[in-house]
């Protein structure tokens, strides 16, 4: 036997093998316009910090998991239509998206902050490092104060649909006039051309955006967390029903939840938030 | 189907329509004139001239709306040199970059339209002018032009109504039209097919109310009255 006809046999060999284990099968979706949370290499390849978690998990559970793309504004109309099983796209755990998915546990936190071009005349504000909007008191109301003077009347730029447009709109910083993008990149792209005067996302999204770009975006203000913004990045997934298939969907959600303690523990959360954001952003 | 969500969000999508119809019209408009000039610049018989229209309508009909208008607004705004120009006034508007971009494509194809209009003028009509000793000047504007625009009517209520459809581009560009509007109720409800169904019903209706328009037009200018 030749070493062509040995190597086809291995590989159908393997494939058996594999095709034997009853391995749950499911599909995730992911944006892969959120860098470092999730992105493409030049190839076109999804990359990031939720692509390696998700291949991690998938490895706990001993799940068959496909990555797929889709498009942020339509994530969660996505995953009710069962086009994937799960949602890891830097989501936030909102009340308002639980009246029409669930949650796993978070696994990582979401640090927002303003951004704007070096020179902006918002450098410099007077704010605390980080508040917690859960928490209220008297910090937060001053800084909230001071935000809603240095925001009004400036074109505030955001993505649609995100816990930072739901922020924007909440009131707490008074009428700001938001514009909403479909993607964090245009959001960057007129950050830089000067048609928002400030933007609204994750912290790293703006720092990676600098770091990539050499384009001079620099972080203002407090970073923010709690109220609107949510409590941490979680798996999303249908709500579960007395049906088979919501079952199935009520299994995933406590596989998932095991896997992210177990990762959790081994310290795989932690050393791909390091690796991908710089500092341990796991929860 | 949540018919509650249909209902309630009509108002707001009703209301985005007026900023939709404010684009068709005012880019028609604007790219009614474009036509008409190159469609005049196409029948010129300098070279020159010819091939520079031929070549603006060839470029716009020949690129998608989306990709025009993706150069126009995100293209355009990272020259650096454009940003400290007075032209930075006009495309810092996602608004005004939305009409540059919908005048430029629906010229083009409104000038080919005219120029072929134009060209099934029978030349009989117009030797007629010219034995009655009307100038070529009068021939052309009384005689040339009413035709044309009635040969066209048909041809050009398609390119308004495939028009007013390209206008739900403009969401792209940050603008709050039927379409962003849609989008931005469906990015808090998550339930598209609802809301999609009242925004294309609303599409739907305009394109009703333009068909019947241009028929009635066609009608009422019929040469056989």
């Amino acid at each position: 036997m030749n070493i062509f006809k040995k190597t086809i046999l291995t590989v159908l060999a393997s494939l058996f093998i594999i095709g034997n284990v009853s391995a749950e099968k499911i599909k995730i979706g992911t944006e892969g316009a959120y860098p470092p949370w999730n992105s493409k290499d030049a190839s076109g390849n999804l990359i990031g910090f939720e692509v390696e978690l998700a291949q991690e998990l998938c490895t706990i559970m001993k799940y068959e998991c496909t990555i797929v793309e889709q498009d942020w504004d339509g994530m969660i109309p996505a995953l009710v239509m069962r086009k994937f099983d799960a949602i890891m796209a830097g989501m936030s755990i909102t009340a308002e998206r639980q009246k029409t998915i669930t949650f796993s546990q978070g696994y990582a936190d979401e640090v927002a902050s303003l951004a704007v071009m070096k020179g902006s005349s918002l450098e410099g504000m007077d704010t605390p490092e980080g508040i917690n909007l859960s928490l209220g008191g008297s910090d937060v109301k001053k800084a909230l104060k001071t935000l809603t003077g240095a925001l009004a009347g400036k074109t505030v730029c955001t993505q649609t649909g995100t816990i930072h447009q739901n922020f924007l709109e909440s009131g707490d910083v008074g009428s700001v006039n938001v514009r909403t993008y479909k993607t964090q990149d245009e959001v960057n792209l007129d950050l830089t051309s000067g048609r928002c005067d400030v933007a609204l996302a994750a912290a790293v999204a703006f720092t990676d955006y600098a770091d990539k770009s050499g384009k001079p975006v620099v972080l203002v203000g407090p970073t923010f967390s709690g109220g609107a913004f949510g409590n941490g990045v979680g798996v999303g997934i249908r709500q579960a029903s007395d049906s088979a298939i919501g079952k199935r969907d009520a299994k995933i959600l406590k596989d998932f939840n095991k896997a992210i303690d177990k990762a959790r523990k081994q310290g795989i959360i932690s050393k791909l938030a390091i690796k991908h954001f710089g500092f341990d952003a796991s929860m | 189907m949540d018919f509650d969500l249909m209902f309630t969000s009509f108002p707001k999508l009703l209301g985005a329509t007026v900023v939709t119809l404010k684009l068709l019209s005012v880019s028609l408009f604007f790219g009614l004139f474009l036509g008409l000039l190159f469609a005049i610049l196409r029948l010129n018989k300098n070279i020159l001239i010819n091939k520079f229209a031929y070549g603006y309508s060839y470029v716009f009909r020949g690129t998608p709306l989306l990709v025009q208008i993706f150069i126009i607004y995100f293209g355009l705004g990272q020259i650096e040199y454009l940003r400290s120009t007075f032209l930075w006034v006009i495309l810092k508007e996602p608004y005004w970059c939305a009409i540059i971009a919908f005048t430029l494509n629906t010229g083009a194809y409104t000038s080919e339209i005219l120029r072929s209009a134009f060209q099934t003028i029978k030349p009989g009509i117009i030797e007629a002018g010219k034995s009655l000793g009307i100038t070529n000047k009068i021939i052309f504007y009384k005689i040339q032009i009413p035709i044309a625009i009635r040969q066209s009517l048909p041809a050009y209520g398609n390119e308004i109504i495939l028009m007013m459809k390209g206008t739900s581009l403009a969401s792209t560009v940050t603008l709050m039209d039927l379409t962003g509007v849609a989008k931005y109720i469906i990015s808090t409800t998550f339930k598209p097919i609802e809301v999609f169904i009242v925004a294309g019903g609303i599409y739907l209706f305009m394109t009703f109310i333009i068909h019947n328009l241009i028929k009635y037009l066609e009608k009422k200018y019929s040469f056989q009255q």
